[in-house]
């Protein structure tokens, strides 16, 4: 098959997946048990590698620009810059990337080796839909998870931007929240909550499609999982910067 | 006790007219994977209360058609029927009430890795959201069915071949489906573990009225399977017999898969006679 059909194949592969989620949302079972263990294993289980890419991206931030903006007389400023770019880009891009890479392998390789030990055949042999079951409750245990760690991301970005401003360059706290204050507006308050929202729907969609569609045994579920992660990663890049310029016409006006 | 007053129910039933529709049939299935034909018209029937043994290297086809039956794979063309109701183009909600009827045992157990022994045997009943004093004693009784009953509490990866293989057994029988697939439950097993197994399916076959399909390519099954009956003896035990001269098995027939072909279909004295080269090659590994 060349690329181009393989693509599309794939592509409709992906929407009928989708629109499966989506009636089976609307029947029983649903399956609220699996969902609150995936948001526990999704959402507690990211928060330790969230809370320090969050804290160390921050104290970069405040690291790299305080000069520049002490140059042009406007380090007063730093706690807005920090705060905006976290809650803008940062916050949803760099979590959407840890979620992928420690969500996004772990459902692929998962429902991946059930292919291949035909334990997915054997759920629908005994009158199950794997659909339902395995992928509704990760996707939308991603779709509320997503924004969550994003939230503690851009937090714990903040406390490190002010800390490291304070350590390194002397940079007063009350300034720097002062400042952070003017950098929080509410049209990128909502931006930075859409992106994760759609990020998450990315990579569950993705890594259980590529989890599911694993074929050739143990070295297909490597496979696989390697897909499944760059090809989310890309995407959310790819979509953040479209979903970027959406937020950008739509919500905030004066751009 | 209890199986033996199931036997006479049965065999009452035999003059009943739905005991002429087939439990299973193909009729001219054909199924390529990309330019590959792995079945090229394949019919067959398996009757209520019949055993087929599919026979057939590896690759052969054979796991392909026991999942044709279960709906997990379509066919290009051709026709299935599950008690003579033509499932070919059902959808995948459709087939989940067929599937509801059927118990198959997987080449190598697949069971759950995440879930303990009892809540794999457990798992199609807790999916219907039976009680779960029901549910326990349904378990306890299916374990017991399969010679397993210490192993209730543990995880699947503590498991040997053997036991995951009844395990996997256990939780097909759950329900106490009317159709049960096996696909080479015995591969890899040593002797008299495979010769439990095949007891297992001799005594559904005997004493509840099961149909099945059972795949392997191990001739010892076949000795097995097409010349030893179960019965209950008088202190209500059960007990395994050979066919002699004046009784012989007809509820159990071979047909053999080569290239996605059945070229024999019959009983297993007239497979031993045959002289097709391809055929006693296969029984004789030469
Ligand atoms: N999903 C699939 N995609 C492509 N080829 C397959 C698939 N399933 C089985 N095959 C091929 O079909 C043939 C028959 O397989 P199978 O029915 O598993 O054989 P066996 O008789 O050993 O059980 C094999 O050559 C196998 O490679
Ligand atoms: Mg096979």
């Amino acid at each position: 098959m060349n690329p181009f059909l393989r693509f599309l194949s794939e592509l409709q592969d992906i929407t009928l997946m989708i629109w499966s989620v989506l009636v089976g949302l609307t029947k029983s079972p649903r399956y609220f048990k699996e969902m609150f263990q995936q948001m526990d294993l999704i959402g507690v289980g990211s928060i330790p590698i969230i809370l320090l890419t969050g804290f160390f991206t921050g104290g970069v931030l405040t690291l790299q620009s305080y000069p520049t903006l002490a140059y042009y007389g406007g380090q007063s400023e730093t706690g807005m810059l920090v705060t905006s770019t976290l809650i803008r880009e940062l916050g949803p891009v760099l979590t959407a990337l840890m979620v992928a890479g420690r969500i996004g392998s772990a459902i692929s390789a998962e429902l991946g080796s059930m292919v291949v030990s035909q334990q997915i055949d054997a759920m629908r042999a005994l009158g199950t839909d794997p659909i339902r079951k395995l992928v509704t409750p990760r996707i939308i245990a991603l779709l509320l998870m997503a924004p969550l760690l994003t939230v503690t991301a851009d937090i714990f970005g903040i406390m490190g931007g002010a800390i490291a401003g304070n350590q390194i360059y002397g940079h007063d706290y009350n300034v720097f929240i002062n400042s952070m204050r003017n950098g929080i507006e509410i049209e990128h308050i909502i931006g930075g909550m859409i992106k994760p929202i759609a990020f998450g729907f990315i990579i569950g969609v993705i890594s259980c499609h590529k989890g599911l569609g694993t074929t050739g045994g143990t070295v297909g579920v490597g496979r696989s999982t390697t897909n499944a992660v760059v090809l989310s990663s890309i995407v959310v890049i790819i979509a953040d910067f479209f979903l970027s310029r959406v937020i950008q016409t739509v919500l905030v006006t004066r751009y | 006790m209890d199986s033996f007053d199931k036997k006479i129910s049965a065999n009452e039933k035999t003059n009943r007219p739905d005991r002429v529709i087939p439990a299973i049939e193909f009729r001219d299935v054909h199924l390529s994977f990309d330019d590959k034909k792995v079945l090229d018209g394949v019919s067959f029937t398996v009757r209520r209360g019949e055993t087929k043994l599919i026979l057939g290297r590896s690759g052969g086809g054979k796991s392909t058609t026991i999942r044709l039956v279960l709906g997990l794979l379509k066919p290009d063309s051709g026709q299935i029927l599950i008690d003579g109701e033509d499932i070919t183009n059902y959808s995948e909600a459709q087939m989940m009430d067929v599937r509801q009827k059927i118990g198959m045992v997987f080449q190598e157990g697949a069971l759950f890795d995440s879930l303990s022994v009892y809540e794999n045997v457990a798992y199609r009943l807790h999916e219907q959201g039976v009680e779960e004093e029901e549910v326990e004693s349904e378990v306890r009784r299916m374990l017991q069915f399969v010679d397993l009953e210490d192993a209730i509490e543990k995880m699947p990866s503590e498991l040997s071949g053997g036991m995951r293989r009844r395990v996997g057994i256990a939780r097909a029988l759950v329900g106490d489906p009317k159709i049960v697939l096996f696909d080479e439950p015995t591969a890899g097993l040593d002797p008299p573990t495979a010769r439990t197994i095949c007891e297992l399916a001799i005594k559904l076959r005997d004493l509840e009225d099961v149909s099945s399909i059972f795949v392997t390519h191990e001739m010892q099954n076949l000795g097995y399977l097409c010349s030893e009956y179960a019965t209950v003896d008088n202190d209500g035990q059960v007990i395994f017999e050979q066919e002699g001269e004046k009784l012989c098995l007809i509820n159990t027939e071979v047909i053999m898969f080569r290239d996605g072909k059945i070229i024999f279909s019959g009983k297993d004295e007239e497979l031993r006679r045959s002289d097709d080269r391809f055929i006693q090659r296969f029984i004789n590994g030469r």
